[in-house]
């Protein structure tokens, strides 16, 4: 199990480090220049500013110099907030974000599963129709539909009451997070609630589930224990990508319901070609990815003792 | 399976307990507070940063001339009054400011003269790197400094003693208050400064302030906070003690939304949103934004938008009147007649009731006769594809699909559009990658040269790279000269060059639609200068 470990970790560092030259490739293919704004300047403040972000060495110098500030963990300064570190932009609002996500996530986990599960209990019957309708809907309807939708309700509802119940837009309270977080799980919902049909229709037609209804085990006691057990498998592979992808930031409902996420900065970094902030926050983005297929992997152990290794 | 659900479990209660009980505490602030005098309202960004001396953003020039003050200020009608200085004497070749003793710096500090020697210099020097260094240029040796020619500390200003500020020309010119209360002009004192070191303006208290407001918050990403300053000369006349800035975004229906739930007091709309601020029969405001939008050609050696009977040809199927109607179609727009927009300063009242603008006839039969002598002058058959470059924004494809439907159908001229990001368009129109660009100008300060020198030969932003010894003279003249009549009869050729040589098209003056809280006064909308400015706003009962 440790050599397990420690292999997929070496593994993971590599898919880090191709991440990051290929971002960095990708990035410096990207026409425009960085360093550009409304208004043009005179080239001596072109130069400067070139040398203030390293832009003035070769593309393979900046390459190098950037790798040996990475393993130091320094991403540099932003080029949209002049004195901002990179580092600062994702430590003040990777929480936010995280924060966020993992209410979104538990929203989905908890729908997915439960409705899932329901679906292929009642297979081919009302609810599986009703559900399937929805989940099709949450798959194919863009967030951004959602969250405009999500808060239009809220106004209603604050003007149908008199008065504030849910803010409208906003950070800082729980309040705050229930809407965007919905908003944001409701993509992983349906997804789940998919897989988790489709793998526990799997599972109730296996002997094993037969032989438990002979034993005379309860409905509940052979759903909890031999079913759901087995048919969470598929859910809890998707989840670790989900959760980093979520936890990252939804750019959509972040400007929407005015959240100052990582996600924003993501988005507005590439827009605004900002470099430094590019390279920082995809290499968190993706070491943070691989990190939970990992700790899935891990994990599968614990559920499943026929995946665990050695 | 139950080790992972009680891993989670705890996951969860951590994250959410830390959540509430963080510092950062629900602020549900209504929009307006009559009591405590607050308002409430948001912003599309957050401050890149606060550096007075290397500010470019809107939103920076939002909020900086909130929290401190130039040598001069704008009143509630736009005029340029006093500021840190009490009085002044502007000659011809130099001007002399007296500073008001009681002008104080947010810890206690007088303002002093040395304040605004050591921000200018700063603003220049090479190293600083400020894009809006150009605008010092009217000071003797700044242009040298800048370019690294010159050492800073031969800046033609000189603090006399701690309140008289002296200061040289390079050139005469006419306009300089009003550019003493723009944005980089706003002194920084150097102790402060070299104490902060990188981290200068970067939080809420690595700033000083000597304006009407404090800030006192700035979470980034999510509110900043402004308060009434204590220490400001003139705060007698500020009634506001609060403005929250709660909620950073760049959706506008959202911010349509926030007002709509009495948690902001103003935003503006766009195309969609103005339809259900209709809808919700809400008073809907318009202001001129004093910004005009035209389509700039390229006038490099081998391109066919060189030719002017070309240029003339598209002149004259333009109706800016339909542009604006049609396909802009929000309220508070106005059809571009010229590049110097109707709010502009003439000789004794607006420029262009002074000098009105030569029409353009929107004429089919000698737009035809234009393109005719194109072709003949270029010597082909039909006018190759002309490249439309265009920005991402929704509305620019309206206008460049408007335009792109217009001269095939009008001229059978086949127009390519091509849309870019920002930096990528800016990249293309730097070097010149385009036929016809969509382009704006919006003014700096409030005098005309701020339109009256963007086609000039030297200019950087003159990105068609026109070139015109007529139009580079009469942009001389006006720049050497005092003489309002003077400097309005060069202006007024300059804007009959454009329209004659077609040397770009105006489109529209641009409008914005904005809502406004019922209970608040006194918000003044500006041209140049903050906008919205709450410095005299107030909240009524």
């Amino acid at each position: 199990m440790l050599l397990y470990s420690i292999k997929r970790l070496f593994a993971g560092i590599v898919t880090v480090w191709f991440i990051a030259t290929a971002t960095f490739i990708a990035m410096h293919q990207v026409p425009g220049d960085p360093l550009m704004n409304d208004k043009a300047v005179v080239p001596e403040i072109r130069k400067n500013l070139q040398q203030k972000y390293g832009l003035d060495k070769s593309t393979t110098e900046q390459y190098f110099i950037f790798m040996g500030n990475m393993l130091k963990g320094d991403f540099g300064i932003s080029f949209t907030q002049q004195n901002r570190q990179v580092n600062d932009i994702i430590r003040d609002h990777f929480p936010v974000s995280a924060a966020l996500g993992l209410l979104a996530i538990f929203f989905a986990a908890l729908g997915g599963i439960l409705f899932g599960a329901l679906t292929a209990l009642y297979r081919n019957r009302l609810p599986d129709i009703i559900i399937m309708f929805l989940v099709i809907l949450g798959i194919s309807v863009p967030s951004f539909v959602f969250a405009a939708l999500g808060q239009l309700l809220i106004v209603n509802l604050n003007s149908f009451m008199g008065q504030s119940i849910i803010p409208v837009a906003g950070w800082g309270s729980f309040s705050h997070m229930i809407m965007p977080a919905l908003v944001l799980g409701l993509g992983s919902m349906a997804l789940l609630t998919r897989l988790m049909r489709s793998s526990m229709l799997e599972v109730i037609n296996e002997e094993y589930i037969k032989t438990a209804k002979a034993k005379g085990l309860s409905p509940l006691r052979i759903f909890y224990r031999h079913q759901l057990r087995n048919a969470i498998l598929p859910v809890i592979t998707v989840l670790g990508p989900q959760i980093a992808a979520i936890t990252t930031g939804g750019f959509v409902v972040e400007l929407v319901f005015a959240i100052p996420g990582l996600g924003r900065y993501f988005v507005q970094a590439v827009q605004q070609l900002d470099y430094t902030v590019i390279m920082g926050t995809t290499v968190f983005y993706g070491a943070f990815l691989v990190l939970m297929v990992i700790l899935v992997d891990i994990v599968y152990g614990f559920i499943d003792p026929r995946v665990r290794i050695n | 399976m139950k080790l992972l659900l009680v891993t989670l479990y705890t996951v969860f209660c951590t994250v959410f307990t830390a959540l509430i009980a963080a510092p950062v505490a629900a602020e549900t602030a209504e929009a307006t507070n009559f009591e405590t005098q607050s308002i409430t309202i948001a912003l599309s960004q957050e401050p890149p940063q606060l550096n007075s001396m290397k500010a470019t953003d809107t939103v920076s020039n939002f909020i900086l001339p909130h929290v401190m003050e130039g040598l001069l200020r704008y009143d509630r009608r736009g005029k340029v009054v006093a500021g840190v200085a009490s009085r002044w004497e502007v000659t011809e070749h130099s001007a002399t400011f007296w500073l008001r003793k009681n002008a104080l710096w947010s810890d206690g500090k007088p303002v002093t003269a040395h304040d605004f020697v050591f921000a200018w210099r700063n603003a220049l020097k090479p190293v600083t790197a400020s894009e809006y260094s150009f605008i010092l240029y009217p000071i003797k040796n700044a242009e040298e400094i800048n370019q690294g020619k010159m050492d800073h500390t031969m800046l033609g200003v000189t603090a006399v003693d701690d309140y008289t500020l002296s200061i040289q020309f390079a050139r005469p010119i006419g306009y300089f208050t009003k550019l003493a209360a723009f944005t980089t002009y706003f002194p920084v004192r150097e102790d402060y400064f070299t104490s902060k070191g990188d981290q200068y303006a970067a939080e809420a208290t690595d700033l000083l302030y000597n304006g009407a407001f404090r800030l006192t918050e700035w979470v980034h990403g999510a509110r900043l906070k402004m308060v009434k300053n204590e220490t400001y000369w003139d705060k007698a006349h500020v009634t506001l003690n609060q403005i929250n800035i709660s909620y950073i975004t760049a959706d506008t229906r959202a911010r349509l939304n926030l007002f709509i739930d009495d948690k902001i007091i103003t935003t503006a709309l766009n195309g969609e949103t103005y339809k259900d601020a209709l809808n919700e029969r809400l008073r809907i405001r318009s202001f001129a934004t004093g910004s005009v939008f035209f389509l700039e050609y390229n006038h490099r050696d081998n391109r066919p938008t060189r030719n002017v009977n070309l240029r003339r040809a598209i002149q004259h199927v333009f109706d800016a009147d339909e542009f604006v109607n049609k396909v802009l179609a929000t309220p508070g727009n106005l059809p571009g007649e010229s590049l110097f927009p109707v709010w502009v300063q003439g000789v004794d009242s607006k420029f262009r009731k002074e000098y009105p603008p030569t029409i353009i006839d929107v004429n089919l039969d000698k737009a035809r006769h234009y393109l005719e002598l194109a072709k003949q002058q270029l010597g082909v058959a039909r006018i190759p594809p002309l490249v439309l470059l265009v920005g991402t924004a929704p509305t620019s494809a309206k206008q460049a699909e408007y335009l792109q439907g217009l001269l095939k159908e009008k001229l059978d001229l086949d127009i390519k559009i091509d849309v870019q990001i920002f930096k990528q368009r800016l990249a293309k129109m730097t070097s010149g990658d385009f036929d016809i660009v969509s382009a704006g100008w919006s003014p700096d300060f409030d005098d005309i040269m701020t339109f009256g020198d963007l086609l000039a030969s030297w200019n950087l932003n003159n990105r068609g790279r026109y070139n015109n010894p007529e139009y580079d003279r009469q942009v001389k003249i006006a720049m050497n000269s005092l003489d309002p009549k003077t400097r309005m009869d060069a202006m007024a050729i300059i804007q009959k060059i454009i329209h004659d040589q077609a040397v770009v098209l105006p489109q529209y003056e641009q409008g914005i639609i904005y809502l406004m809280h019922p209970k608040v006064r006194g918000v003044v909308r500006r041209v140049v200068g903050a906008d919205p400015d709450f410095t005299y706003a107030r909240i009524i009962q």
